[in-house]
């Protein structure tokens, strides 16, 4: 038999399921096939796992519970989420072969809910890139046009959904990394407010920004998916113990009242013109469906991707201090001494990109920089959560483009970090403020997605999830699908 | 205030900090492409921030107490399979200092 995920969502493979006109086993293996079929074109998967996938599809047929909706329902992991027993490697060399010996919560939870992961999905190194270059194991293409990139650093989880290779994936996002490649893939990804979902057993980058979130093609079934990984969990210091709502409570289409926000730095340099307009002609769609929508400021923007990079980079090289070569991963040949072996081993299993930020970060901490940057960076943080404050004091929602432009070339920007570093403008600032960030399809530029971002406040994500659910079904772009569709 | 710059000395010392070593050309690589970043990073200087408190982590929780119940004890093989060499039931590594033997 063979599946589609463009024709099917969840809740129609959860019917299916539940009236037995398909099982789990069927389920997954015509997945594994149409990963085998079409993942050649695209790389989104650096492995798969089908002997454990199609063992628990067959506990859940035996048991025929279909009473959670993801029982069943097959995922691709990021591979920065540590998976017990199978290969985690965060697209790094340093890592190459390590099975960690616990799952990450997210992994745990969706586990217990019956949702049957695949495979580990492609990613920057760590998560550090925007277009998922900097894998140590394999470049991913656009589920749009395979010369693009997929964007990243969750590029892998991203591809692998809007290609219809699964029906959803999990990311995480440090700096954009879930938004940015569901606006480049024309999918939806959300990032949610700091501390609502547990980062146990998430590779650290820098823990002071880091989320984890869901992938999907359309909003009801990403908030389903955020319903099953939120929550308080004793692992994790920083998660937070906020009632967790019913996220699709708010998914009418209606936005009539709803107050939207619109910065007008988000439309300033260096932001492609045919981008913005897009972007501009999605929001008065909304204002036509009866939001109100005024321009403000956030004045700091500007100062943000300096202020980030100085904090991601702080606390990413203090995280990756633990990569040295003795208890796990990779260890270099032919060393004098332990200190060598650190040396060896790091140089040779990090990629450029992860020494760079390595680099910065060591040196933005030393004793004669610390004042003038890190410490600096951590006010000017400050300065954007009161931007936001300000705004969030008279309106429900911000609203702007995920990425500055469409995606680019693959091979066009890897080598010029700054130029990579200055795309994040748009989404950096929500991690420094701990803010749930959405995107969605805006439209398309050349026949590549634009994405549509949606700012909420802290633990607001059903109102965010509620304006983008509207233009959803009010644009009913999810019905234009990739040419990659017709190898179904 | 004058903007931060980086020597290639400087790139080398850091490296040292961060147990990374670079030949010369990558040296003279990291140097530029630091250099250029951190031109990005000295637009911060322009912000007054005299009187703002810096923000290091957005949430109130830091620590939450439970109870002290160890439940992970049966790893012990898992861990040391993921180790590139073990012996004797520890990880083996080479000797601290420099020198014959182990």
């Amino acid at each position: 038999m063979t599946i589609n995920y463009f024709e099917k969502d969840i809740i129609a493979l959860n019917k299916a399921l539940a009236n037995k006109e398909i099982t789990a086993t069927e389920v997954t293996e015509a997945t594994l096939n149409n990963i085998d079929k079409v993942d050649n074109k695209l790389n989104a998967f650096i492995i798969t796992n089908p002997e454990e996938a199609l063992k628990q599809a067959k506990v859940i047929d035996d048991k025929q519970d279909f009473s959670h909706l993801l029982t069943g329902i097959p995922l691709a992991l990021k591979d920065n989420l540590s998976t017990k027993g199978i290969q985690t490697t965060g697209a790094s060399h340093i890592l190459e072969g390590f099975k960690p010996v616990y799952d990450a919560t997210v992994v745990e939870k969706l586990s217990q809910a019956g949702a049957i992961s695949v495979g580990k999905a492609n990613m920057d190194e760590f998560a550090m890139g925007g277009s998922t270059e900097t894998s140590y194991y394999k470049t991913t293409a656009n589920a749009w046009d395979q010369t693009k990139v997929p964007g990243g650093s969750s590029g892998g989880s991203a591809a692998a959904v809007a290609a219809g290779l699964v029906p959803f994936a999990l990311g995480s996002d440090t700096g954009g990394s879930i938004r940015q490649p569901a606006a480049f893939n024309g999918i939806v990804g959300m990032k949610p407010t700091y501390g609502r979902v547990s980062r146990w057993g998430l590779f650290a980058m820098a823990s002071s920004l880091d989320q984890v979130g869901p992938f999907t093609r359309k909003v009801l079934d990403n908030a389903q998916v955020l319903n099953t990984i939120a929550g308080f969990d004793e692992k994790d210091s920083t998660s937070s113990n906020e009632e967790v709502p019913d996220f699709t409570s708010k998914l009418t289409g209606d936005v009539k009242g709803l107050k939207i926000a619109v910065p007008k730095e988000y439309f300033g340099e260096g932001i492609d013109s045919k981008v913005a307009a897009t972007v501009k002609a999605a929001i008065a769609q909304l204002e036509a469906m009866g939001a109100t929508v005024d321009e403000v400021s956030l004045p700091h923007t500007k100062y943000g991707v300096a202020a980030y990079y100085i904090i991601m980079a702080s606390e990413a090289s203090s995280n990756l201090q633990r990569y040295d070569g003795v208890r796990y991963g990779y260890r270099a040949d032919d060393v004098k001494n332990l200190e060598d072996l650190y040396i060896k081993t790091r140089s040779e299993g990090f990629g450029d990109e992860v020494k760079r930020r390595i680099m910065l970060g060591t040196f933005s901490l030393s004793a004669g920089a610390y004042d003038a940057f890190f410490k600096k960076a951590a006010k000017i943080r400050t300065l954007l959560i009161e931007d936001f404050n300000k705004v969030f004091a008279d309106y429900d929602v911000i609203v702007g483009p995920t990425a500055p432009t469409v995606a680019y070339g693959i091979g066009e920007e890897v080598d010029d970090p700054t130029a990579m570093y200055l795309a994040d403008v748009l989404t950096i600032p929500v991690n420094l403020a701990g803010l749930p960030g959405l995107s969605v399809n805006a439209g398309f530029v050349d026949g590549l997605p634009v994405g549509l971002q949606i700012i909420g406040k802290p633990f607001d994500e059903a109102t965010v999830y509620q304006t983008g659910y509207a233009f959803e079904q009010a644009s009913r772009l999810f019905e234009t699908l990739p040419d990659l569709a017709k190898d179904y | 205030m004058s903007d931060t710059t980086i020597s290639k000395e400087e790139v080398a010392h850091v490296a040292s900090l961060a147990k990374l070593a670079f030949n010369d050309d990558e040296l003279v690589q990291f140097t530029t492409q630091l250099g250029d970043i951190l031109n990005i990073f000295n637009t911060l200087a322009e912000v007054n921030t005299d009187d703002v408190q810096p923000t290091y982590s957005v949430t109130k929780n830091v620590n939450h107490l439970r109870n002290d119940i160890a439940n992970n004890w049966e790893q012990k093989q898992e861990l040391l399979s993921n180790a590139p060499l073990s012996s004797a039931g520890l990880i083996k590594v080479p000797a601290i200092l420099d020198g014959e033997g182990e």
